[in-house]
């Protein structure tokens, strides 16, 4: 029993985190289509630049923040030099060139960083016991600064004068232009977007089991899975998926090893797109 | 997409057939003047060649990109590490039989749920069920080896019970290229067969070939399967290579390096994925002499750049003569 209610636990924060991380890759490919197979090496760049800021400042804060903003450059400048060339090209071959970048970023990486776990200290101090289990809070500060970052997201796109236009580019890019939008600079935004909320990720991430330059490929498969079951673009769709999916995967883990238990993923992955293609968490079309 | 070659009204291409000859009689000459590294290097780009090849069959011709080659790959190493391991004495023929079951099995399987999702869909499954197979083997020590994977002799030359004898490198690097040869002229006649048009016709337009009457998920299906029996072949020539099977080959990355050998050599010509297997070989060989593991750095913008300035590949502009 008791196990159960920290696996819940796990798996509501595990999928907090995740939700971060699939929400850049479904905002990328809700507006551009592109599938961005380089959006777990974004992931693990920023969380290697956050260990870095720091390592220099001592600050978590200016970690996230420093984080965010170079790799939503870096966002930027990839997306004008390989994706922009693209546009119109067959949708593949967009994955083909994510997945170039990301082998780049990851030896990179690996170049500069070693191959060594760097750790990310935990933001906030102590834990807390439930029932008779300790449970760490910055565990639960994640979650909650994961939601937080992710309401403030959902507001801009609703509210905010740029996030209408990312919306009007998404339903329409042809009408979008002819009003004026400036569409090219809306995918360079979404993009750089995207990316920075796959390094705060990374940040947020840091504290949990430490940062390596392998961990990329692992996030954009989980956030593969977690896009497509919770509807390819759907911003609140991922996010339920990834709550969802996590907290199966946590409740797996109970019974066979984790390393195991991500096959359960896989397996609701495979059923979403055999039963509901367009997936679990949207209202059936007509 | 180019349409689909048009019937030639003049006979085969000669330049075609003297070309094969050519390159042919160079891979059987290879092993006798190459230096013994360089040699095992020949061998190699075969074997990846074959794997790539067998990929080009859904990239290049159905039109359907798979991330999961590595899992029909590694089942065929698994499969000739099974039957190598099990039978004695190890039996060349066996060892081809289990990994051509083993990766066809796991084909049929892939086939069955894959082939009903399109375009990045079904490349996001195929990945997903390759990565399935490679948790499975990565944990399942007792059978598997785990980790540490499996290693055995290699099983000594016997055809139709002519006799037997043991491999050297030059014998290997002839019975590895005739086996190419082979699946290659296969492969080649199978793109050729009505079959294999109705492979095109779905690549360039589906509903349409669905709306003329052809059954397209059945189509699918068997260029998965026979794509994936091919990749086992290559696996089992691997694994007769280096005399062990590891959880590596199953990984994503080697998927990957199909992909890229694709996009490198030229899509849709059978020919180019071994240019490419080539290609990226060589160029991995050089690079890593003074820059090790860093290689792929490199490579990885030569490959993103290939992509968006010659998207066709090395051997894109022989297309039509190579499907002729």
């Amino acid at each position: 029993m008791d196990q159960i209610l920290v696996q819940t636990l796990h798996g509501l924060v595990n999928g907090m985190v995740l939700a971060m991380v699939a929400s850049g890759l479904t905002l990328i490919f809700g507006i551009m289509d592109i599938v961005n197979f380089a959006h777990g090496d974004l992931l693990m760049l920023g969380a290697f630049v956050g260990a870095s800021v720091l390592g220099v400042t001592g600050n978590y804060w200016l970690a996230l923040l420093g984080a965010a903003l170079v790799i939503a450059a870096l966002g930027a400048v990839l997306q004008v030099t390989t994706l922009r060339p693209l546009i119109g090209r067959d949708p593949l071959t967009t994955i083909l060139a994510t997945f170039g970048i990301s082998l780049v970023i990851q030896k990179y990486a690996l170049w500069q960083w070693g191959p060594s776990v760097r750790r990310i200290s935990e933001p906030v101090p102590g834990d807390f016991t439930l029932f008779h289990l300790q449970y760490p809070w910055y565990r639960i500060a994640t979650a909650v600064l994961a939601g937080l970052i992710l309401g403030g997201l959902w507001l801009f796109l609703k509210y905010g004068k740029y996030g209408i236009w990312i919306r009007a580019t998404t339903q329409d890019r042809l009408m979008a232009q002819a009003m004026g939008i400036p569409v090219p600079l809306v995918y360079t935004a979404v993009f750089a977007i995207g990316s920075a909320m796959a390094a705060a990720s990374g940040v947020l991430f840091g504290p949990f089991a430490g940062v390596t330059q392998t961990m990329g490929f692992d996030f954009t498969l989980r956030a593969f899975i977690v896009v497509v079951v919770g509807g390819m673009g759907n911003l609140g769709g991922s996010i339920l998926a990834s709550i969802f999916v996590s907290l199966l995967e946590s409740y797996a883990a109970i019974v066979v090893s984790p390393a195991q238990a991500v096959i359960v993923s896989f397996v609701v992955l495979v059923l979403t797109m055999l039963f509901r293609p367009t997936g679990l968490f949207v209202p059936t079309p007509k | 997409m180019t349409a689909m070659p048009a019937a030639r009204p003049r006979s085969p291409a000669v330049g075609y057939w003297i070309g094969f000859a050519v390159v042919v009689g160079l891979l059987v000459v290879a092993p006798l003047v190459l230096p013994p590294f360089w040699q095992r290097f020949a061998t190699e780009i075969l074997i990846w060649g074959l794997l790539a090849m067998s990929s080009d069959i859904l990239i290049g011709y159905t039109g359907m990109v798979s991330f999961g080659h590595s899992a029909f790959f590694g089942l065929g190493m698994y499969g000739a590490a099974a039957a190598l391991l099990t039978v004695k004495p190890p039996s060349l023929g066996l060892a081809v039989l289990y990994g051509l079951v083993a990766a066809g099995g796991a084909a049929v399987f892939v086939a069955y749920f894959a082939t009903r999702l399109r375009d990045i869909y079904f490349a996001i499954s195929t990945l997903v069920f390759s990565q399935i197979f490679y948790v499975i083997i990565f944990t399942w020590t007792e059978v598997t080896g785990g980790e540490n994977g499996l290693t055995f002799g290699q099983p000594r030359l016997s055809l139709l019970g002519l006799g037997s004898d043991r491999f050297t490198p030059t014998t290997f690097h002839w019975f590895v290229l005739a086996v190419v040869l082979i699946s290659y002229l296969l492969v080649r006649r199978i793109t050729q067969s009505p079959f294999g048009q109705v492979l095109q016709s779905i690549r360039e337009n589906e509903p349409r070939t669905r709306a003329i009457g052809y059954h397209v998920e059945r189509y699918k299906i068997v260029a998965v399967m026979l794509s994936g029996l091919f990749a086992g072949l290559a696996g089992v020539l691997y694994a007769f290579q280096n005399k062990f099977a590891a959880p590596d080959f199953v990984f994503f990355v080697v998927s990957g390096e199909v992909v890229i050998f694709n996009v490198m050599g030229g899509m849709g010509t059978l020919v180019g994925p071994f240019a490419g297997a080539a290609f990226f070989l060589l160029l991995r060989e050089g690079l890593s002499r003074f820059l090790t593991e860093y290689y792929l750095i490199p490579l990885g913008i030569i490959f993103v750049i290939m992509i968006i300035f010659l998207p066709q590949g090395l051997l894109g502009f022989l297309r039509r003569r190579l499907n002729a």
